[in-house]
């Protein structure tokens, strides 16, 4: 601004005459569309399949030949799922006097037995008197070659 | 219907799942940097172990009564919480986390569900897929189940963990039971107020006019009151609030004396902050940094300080940020001073969609995706990979975490072994 005589002109953005435009945020690719679009899967995940409840899968790791002949070596991972309810027979990670251990569940009559699968351990008697928790159902073991 | 779930002490409750051999016997968790007893379990509350108890002082106790003592392992309890809550989102969709062993669901529609029934299985199922025992507080409003939620967890052997507040005569009972100062809500001054005036229980509160409450208590107290005669007033939060303040302070371990080690002390408490801000998608406008000396040291030169600092804009940029912090660090360091704590406060945390743009704004445009960028790094590679200049490379500051059990659940290295 010079003189008092000028005058201020105010440009005022024509809002009618753009047209509005869209944004692609992916951008657009010219070409033909890709024929597998259509058929969209998910990839294969171990996670997904050996993981059936998310909140109640926990891991182990093997310590021990305990269990070799179940085909659980020192050094596996274990897949843990405390949803399932343990049962005659399954392979349970369970807490007895003061440590962790895994074994085949063989419920007795007025007892339960924990298992080994290894000639050279014995069998666990679990009596009223053993305080034992059956921590939870292995469901997998993943082992590295 | 609403009820409140509760996991029962549950820190300790978490360490046990891992470490049954403490299953029965005196827990306590220490909090960061094992200054004081944050967590305890029945037993230790038994035996005297005060909340806030210094560990440094209580140590000698510990060892009497064979405490176990653990620091606090937070990357644990957070990921049992997140199970347990996940576990809680299939009774209901109306799921308030209230705190991160805390929620409110909301039944609504459910009048041809036995509800009770419902707690027991909600019991049952957290405990067996999680190992977190819980208690469920099961009526009408959220006040009244908070109550409902006391009742089960004190006589737990007779409710069995489950206690609901479903008839008029249940409530005027449990309302004569609750201390006035115990109901949700009543803060401090209110409840010495009320007290004052003969108000001991929740029912004598109840009984006061509504025109009484409303005046002295404002609207809230008399949302309250509704809630407590079962009308249901007080509301479901449908998601968690942003923090208002994220603060993050520390003691140190060793003390500090001098100006650089504080910088550097700031400089990342401030980032750490920052980090916290932007994952909510918020901006601060102002910060507090403080130092303090040790009070528990008779023979140091006692000195606290503080100092507040109004930002220029609101940004969540840790230059700006750690510009200004380090500012109010200086203005408040005194020489000669063995500092034992730190600590930076962000205030004033506004959303960042809605925060103001001012005229001479310079540097968090161009900030933005600087600090993206950093916080995926962090993500990707861990914390404290990149670090501003005024931090210490080298040296990777340690919290003092004595009796910290292993990450159980969220680091694989440290998963249970099992014979």
């Amino acid at each position: 601004m010079s003189g008092t005589g000028d005058k201020i002109v105010f440009f005022q953005p024509d809002q009618e005459l753009g047209k509005p435009s869209y944004l692609a945020q992916e951008g657009i690719s010219a070409g033909f569309p890709s024929p597998a679009d259509d058929f969209k899967e998910l990839r294969i995940s171990i996670d997904r399949e050996v993981v059936k409840n998310e909140e109640a899968t926990f891991y182990a790791r093997v310590s021990g030949e305990s269990m070799q002949g179940a085909g659980l070596d020192d050094g596996d991972l274990l897949v843990i799922d405390r949803s399932i309810e343990p049962q005659d027979n399954k392979i349970a990670v369970c807490f007895i006097d003061g440590e962790f251990t895994v074994k085949r569940l063989k419920v007795a009559e007025d007892c339960v037995y924990l298992m080994p699968e290894n000639s050279k351990y014995q069998p666990i008697k679990v009596t009223q008197e053993n305080e034992l928790i059956i921590w939870g159902v292995v469901t997998y073991v993943v082992k590295k070659l | 219907m609403f009820a409140l779930i509760d996991c029962n002490n549950f820190y300790a409750s978490c360490e046990r799942v891992f470490q049954p051999q403490y299953e029965h016997k005196a827990v306590v968790i220490l909090s960061n940097n094992d200054g004081c007893v944050i967590a305890r379990s029945n037993e230790a509350k038994a035996l005297g172990i005060p909340m806030g108890a210094p560990a440094f002082k209580f140590r000698n106790e510990f060892k009497k009564h064979n405490i176990k003592v653990f620091s606090s392992n937070y990357p644990l309890y957070g990921d049992m919480s997140n199970r347990v809550m996940k576990i809680l989102e299939t009774y209901t969709p109306n799921v308030e986390i209230y705190s991160i062993d805390e929620a409110f669901l909301k039944f609504e529609g459910f009048d041809h569900f036995d509800l009770i029934e419902s707690g027991f299985r909600m019991r049952k199922q957290v405990r067996q897929w999680t190992g977190i025992p819980v208690s469920v507080g099961l009526a009408p409003s959220k006040a009244l189940a908070k109550i409902a939620n006391k009742i089960a967890k004190k006589f737990d052997q007779k409710t069995g963990g489950v206690y609901a507040i479903d008839s008029a005569e249940k409530r005027l009972k449990a309302l004569k039971w609750t201390p006035i100062e115990d109901v949700w809500g009543v803060g401090r001054q209110h409840a010495k107020r009320l007290k004052a005036m003969q108000i001991k229980t929740a029912l004598d509160f109840v009984n006061l006019p509504d025109e009484w409450v409303k005046k002295h208590m404002s609207i809230l107290g008399l949302r309250l009151k509704r809630d407590l005669e079962g009308i249901p007033s007080i509301q479901l939060e449908g998601f968690t609030p942003s923090k208002k303040s994220i603060a993050t302070t520390r003691s140190f371990k060793n003390v500090l004396n001098i100006f650089t080690s504080l910088e550097e002390r700031i400089t990342t408490f401030t980032l750490l902050g920052a980090e916290k801000l932007r994952k909510q998608k918020s901006c601060a406008t102002a910060l507090h940094v403080f130092v303090r000396s040790n009070p528990f040291n008779p023979d140091a030169v006692q000195y606290r300080n503080g100092c507040t600092l109004t930002l220029p804009h609101a940004t969540d940029s840790n230059f700006v940020l750690n510009r200004y912090a380090l500012m109010g660090l200086r203005s408040i360091f005194k020489p000669g001073i063995e500092y034992k704590k730190a600590g930076v406060i962000l205030l004033g945390i506004t959303p960042s969609s809605s925060r103001q743009i001012t005229l001479f704004e310079q540097d968090t445009a161009k900030h933005a995706v600087l600090m993206q960028t950093l916080d995926k790094i962090h993500r990707r590679y861990g914390p404290h990979r990149m670090k501003l200049a005024t931090q210490d490379l080298k040296q990777t500051w340690k919290m003092k975490r004595e009796h910290l059990s292993n990450r159980f659940t969220t680091e694989i290295n440290e998963i249970i072994r099992v014979k």
